[in-house]
């Protein structure tokens, strides 16, 4: 029997997962911005299966507008990378020191 | 019942390989790929929470256009895969460490006997008739039309920002100016010199 619990579990491992990945990937800016997708879908799982077992469409509501700014995040995020690939010839984060004193 | 139990662990094996398979992999384009293939897993169960619409919304605009456009920024970018693995196996195990902390507390939480399904029984489910989509219709245009409208208003301003962003203007690029073309004067183009006259040089005398 899955129970509430299972699907819980599910998004935390998954939570884990993406944070882990930035820990990582600390240079690589592409797979930071994919780990944050992955982040932002361990969330979304949470809040189906509340909307779920809870018998309430509001969770439901709140993902879809999460799935909108994500996906405006990762359009602007995506901009940004490729402005700063051309003005850098790199993604490395550890490359991104203009402001440094 | 059972079928579910069968279907929920093939789709959370699938799902939580595959987005350990995004974060470890070498090469970008396989993450993405692997990425796409975890939205798709996790679709899949939100299918068995009958959230069918958001498990369609999931596939068409992420593998559908958010992927697509992860594929094709990572395969423009000329990017230096090794260098950036640096201290990649430097901070794995403060990284696993971490991560099984996490799930241990998570779980911890969870696992609680708040939701497990003698408290919270697992709702019998909708008869064939309903509409996941209707429903969510139906409350999305009438106690949430504000959040609806400022979520095109962001989606507008996410698409002005990133033309904005990315638009250049290279000045050693020649381009047509057709109004100037039209607006040409004779003034503009012919230049009339007055020369002396010259005198007829004798040939072949």
């Amino acid at each position: 029997m899955i129970s509430l619990s299972h699907y819980l579990v599910l998004g935390a491992i998954l939570f884990s997962l993406s944070v882990v990945g930035i820990f990582l990937n600390r240079k690589n800016l592409v797979i930071i911005l994919m780990a944050i997708e992955l982040l932002l879908l361990a969330v979304n799982m949470n809040f189906v299966a509340f909307s779920y077992y809870l018998d309430d469409l509001a969770g439901q509501v709140f993902v879809f507008f999460i799935l909108t700014v994500a996906a405006a995040e990762a359009a602007i995020g995506l901009a940004i990378l490729i402005v700063l690939f051309r003005n850098r010839r790199s993604i490395n984060v550890q490359d991104m020191d203009q402001l440094r004193g | 019942m059972m079928l579910l139990s069968v279907l929920f662990y093939l789709f959370a094996t699938v799902l939580v390989v595959s987005a350990a398979m995004v974060v470890t992999i070498r090469n970008p384009v396989k993450a993405a790929l692997f990425l796409v293939l975890s939205f798709f897993s996790a679709a899949c169960i939100w299918m068995t929470l009958e959230a069918e619409f958001l498990a369609i919304v999931l596939v068409l605009v992420y593998v559908g256009a958010v992927m697509v456009l992860f594929l094709f920024v990572v395969m423009m970018l000329d990017i230096d895969i090794e260098r950036m693995r640096d201290g990649f196996t430097r901070y794995l195990p403060v990284g696993a460490v971490v991560a099984v902390v996490m799930v241990v507390e998570f779980a911890l939480v969870m696992m609680s006997d708040r939701f497990d399904s003698h408290s919270l029984p697992r709702p019998g489910g909708h008869g064939p008739d309903y509409s996941n989509t209707r429903e969510l219709g139906l409350v999305l245009y009438t106690d949430y039309v504000f959040a609806f409208e400022v979520a095109g208003l962001i989606l507008l301003v996410a698409i002005v920002a990133a033309i904005v962003l990315t638009m250049r203007r290279r000045p050693d690029t020649r381009y047509q100016s057709p109004s100037e073309q039209v607006k040409v004067s004779k003034s503009e183009r012919l230049r009339i010199v007055s020369m002396p006259a010259e005198k007829r040089p004798e040939i072949n005398k």
